[in-house]
């Protein structure tokens, strides 16, 4: 695998910083879409070397922090299901629930397995004829189309074993969510990298033509990020508004057509509750009528809790995943919640705020920073 | 935030443990941290362990001995340049050396599962006697016990050894001293990468290889310079948790640039698919050491005369800005603090 170095020089980074310096004329608030921009840009330190008046909002965009209570809730009842396996993604695992978490269930003796792609899910089901395999699905636009092909896979296989309960989730709607919300205040939008291989960059043409911000979709490398920052300045500082792609070695304008397909031939929009948003109408796909048999929630209705849960009241989650308030607002902060005792989901997730923040960026407080 | 949030949090009772061991228990992070701390140092109490160091170092009236020892139970139990044999002996003695210790002998214990191939176990203690006969130590006491099929993954090897430590030698985290300079010596990741790689399937142009190694020579080469103030290999829990650890036992800051540090081109590459940070992947056969600043040139000299340590580096340096804590100045310029992960790396998932 060949890496290109350019994304990690000093060099391009002092020299992006210079011009960043040199543009910047005022305030500029800059919401982050992406979660993996989030945990680039805390681990790197980057708000420590930018000029004070650039700030990141931090944005909706990790999937585990968006899926609601109600939901880990459902899995964990499916992990306490005999003769059932749960495969899922890592930072699953750990997201609490109302009363337990699945790697809770998995060390008292529940089958919960970590997989990294959908078709190992799939495996599983061929190999485990005797168990029912549910594969909890969570996802934005980047994972969807590849969890949508493990149904098409099930069902060429004739699997009668393997379903999924899905917490599938769009940009597009959250975005607009988050722009109608009068207590977020955003400048700029550092469009999603990985989401925007698949759906190009013609969805977010709303946000400037509509709400008249700029875009520009970024790549992960902290040198990505400060050339992203760069030419959201540049739009301003020449008066324009519209959508930039920095990340053109992977975003095309029109994105994947073939992972779009899958998605359109498995999913259909549903609403959506996001934990700490609220319920957001066509902001979710699930699985298309005619393929229920794959869909767990409806194949074991009977097993799925009845109460909906609480959120934790002393968790600002919501708040800060609307990028309304920052970690450091929240009481619980560092206190009674840690990435071991996670209370809310944006402390499980290494792309959450506050896990990133927890990691990253004690420090900046303890030395007062090395802002200039 | 405030001062208070920086402070270690109040060491938990044993009834604040959680209910259930979970396998984050065994991953060299927080909860093992916790574990130990709460469970086995009170209930084993005494100053050897107490000290929490790679080694227990005794002292018996005529020469000082050095005591470690050690589980393994990687999984793939063979893998790319290496294989639990050769891993269980290297670890052992490496902990042995890390306190400046001559390795000399060694007892090995094995968990093995029923179904084992007899050509599988032959295997492993061949290299397990080729690496021993490299490391110079006898392994002169053993154990061997069976456990059901699926009550273990294979086998498990423990190791204990024992070394010699020579007179007047105090190689102590107690040491360090602002203005040190810190050497690590070699690639980082190297271990961690190559396991993941292959339990997950994942193929790059060129297999990574285990950076599992022997680190007597490095160690015998430098080991009469005055200036040496410790060493730790980076075993699990990766670089980062060593000079964290580091950090928190000498009550100062190493500070580590990440300009500095050097990973292999596959290792920086699997950490960008499965979403890892290299900083906490384990190695086998690398060792950082706090060296005093006006012998440090001289250190790293020598150790790029030995096969093992030929990309040795300074990769840092110690000072008084945040006691207690590890920081790593970033390439763009900032800098962060280095914590111990709290659970396993999980792959991110967007």
């Amino acid at each position: 695998m060949k890496l290109v170095d350019e994304y990690r020089d000093p060099a391009v980074a002092r020299y992006l910083l210079e011009q960043i310096r040199e543009l910047c004329d005022g305030p500029l608030n800059i919401m982050e879409i992406c979660g993996g921009h989030t945990h680039s840009i805390v681990r790197s330190g980057m708000e420590q070397v930018l000029p004070p008046t650039i700030k990141f909002v931090h944005g909706p965009g990790c999937p585990v922090c968006v899926t609601p209570t109600a939901k880990i809730d459902q899995a964990i009842a499916l992990a306490r299901r005999p003769r059932t396996i749960i495969a899922t993604y890592g930072d699953m695992m750990r997201v609490p629930g109302s009363s337990s978490s699945l790697l809770q269930e998995k060390a008292k003796g529940a089958h919960v397995k970590i997989v990294y792609s959908s078709l190992d899910a799939v495996r599983l089901a061929v190999e485990n004829p005797d168990s029912e395999v549910v594969f909890f699905a969570v996802g934005f636009e980047t994972t969807i189309p590849a969890n949508g092909l493990s149904v098409i896979r099930a069902k060429q296989l004739g699997l009668t074993n393997y379903s999924m309960l899905s917490n599938h989730v769009l940009v597009p709607p959250v975005i607009r969510a988050v722009l109608d919300d009068p207590a977020v205040r955003i400048d700029a939008f550092l469009g999603p990298g990985h989401v925007s291989t698949i759906v190009g960059s013609q969805d977010y043409e709303f946000i400037p033509a509509e709400y008249h911000r700029p875009v520009v979709i970024s790549g992960f490398e902290p040198n990505d990020i400060l050339e992203s920052l760069f030419m959201i300045l540049k739009q301003r500082r020449e008066g324009r508004c519209e959508v930039e792609v920095q990340y053109s070695r992977a975003v095309t304008k029109y994105g994947n057509p073939r992972a779009l397909d899958v998605v359109k031939d498995v999913f259909s929009p549903v609403e959506q509750e996001w934990r700490g948003i609220g319920a957001i109408a066509e902001s979710g796909l699930s699985l298309r009528e005619e393929l229920r048999a794959f869909d767990a929630y409806h194949k074991f209705h009977d097993w799925m809790p009845l109460q909906r849960p609480e959120e934790p009241s002393e968790c600002v989650c919501g708040e800060i995943t609307r990028g309304v308030k920052e970690p450091r607002d929240c009481a619980s902060f560092g206190t009674g919640c840690t990435p071991e005792r996670p209370l809310g989901a944006c402390m499980v997730s290494t792309e959450g705020t506050c896990a990133a923040y927890y990691r990253y960026q004690l420090v900046t407080v303890q030395t007062g920073g090395v802002r200039d | 935030m405030n001062r208070q949030r920086l402070a270690r949090s109040r060491p938990l009772t044993m009834e604040e443990l959680p209910d259930v061991v979970q396998i984050a228990h065994g991953s060299g992070g927080k909860l093992t941290h916790q574990l130990i701390e709460t469970l086995f140092v009170p209930l084993f109490d005494n100053p050897c362990l107490k000290a929490l160091g790679d080694q227990a170092i005794l002292d018996p009236s005529t020469e000082r001995m050095a005591l470690s020892t050690d589980a393994f139970v990687v999984k793939p139990y063979v893998f790319p340049g290496g294989n639990i044999g050769d891993l269980a002996v290297n670890g052992t003695v490496n902990d042995l050396l890390m306190g400046g210790a001559t390795p000399a002998y060694l007892t090995a214990s094995f968990i093995l599962e029923e179904g084992l191939p007899t050509k599988e176990l032959a295997f492993v203690a061949e290299s397990m006697a080729i690496a021993a006969k490299k490391a110079g130590v006898q392994i002169v006491a053993g154990d061997t016990k069976v456990v059901e099929r699926g009550a273990a993954d294979g086998l498990y090897i423990t190791t204990t050894g024992v070394g010699f430590v020579p007179k007047g030698l105090q190689w102590s985290p107690a040491h360090i001293r602002a203005g040190d300079v810190v050497i690590v010596s070699g690639t980082i990741g190297d271990h961690g990468a190559s396991v993941l790689a292959h339990r997950f399937g994942i193929d790059f142009e060129s297999q990574i290889q285990s950076d599992t190694a022997c680190l007597r020579e490095v160690v015998m080469a430098v080991r009469d310079l005055p200036g040496i103030r410790c060493m730790r290999d980076p075993t699990r829990g990766g670089l980062a948790t060593t000079v964290q650890e580091l950090s928190h036992t000498s009550g100062l800051n190493l500070r580590i640039r990440e300009t500095s540090i050097v990973l292999q081109e596959d290792v920086r590459g699997i950490c960008e698919v499965l979403g890892l940070d290299a900083l906490y992947l384990a190695n086998e056969g690398k060792l950082v050491a706090v060296v005093a600043p006006e012998e440090a040139d001289e250190c790293l000299r020598i150790m790029r005369t030995v096969k093992e340590s030929k990309d040795a580096a300074v990769i840092g340096e110690v000072t008084d800005d945040i006691p207690g804590f590890a920081s790593l100045e970033t390439y763009i310029g900032a800098v962060r603090v280095l914590d111990l992960l709290s659970l396993d790396q999980l792959p991110r998932i967007c």
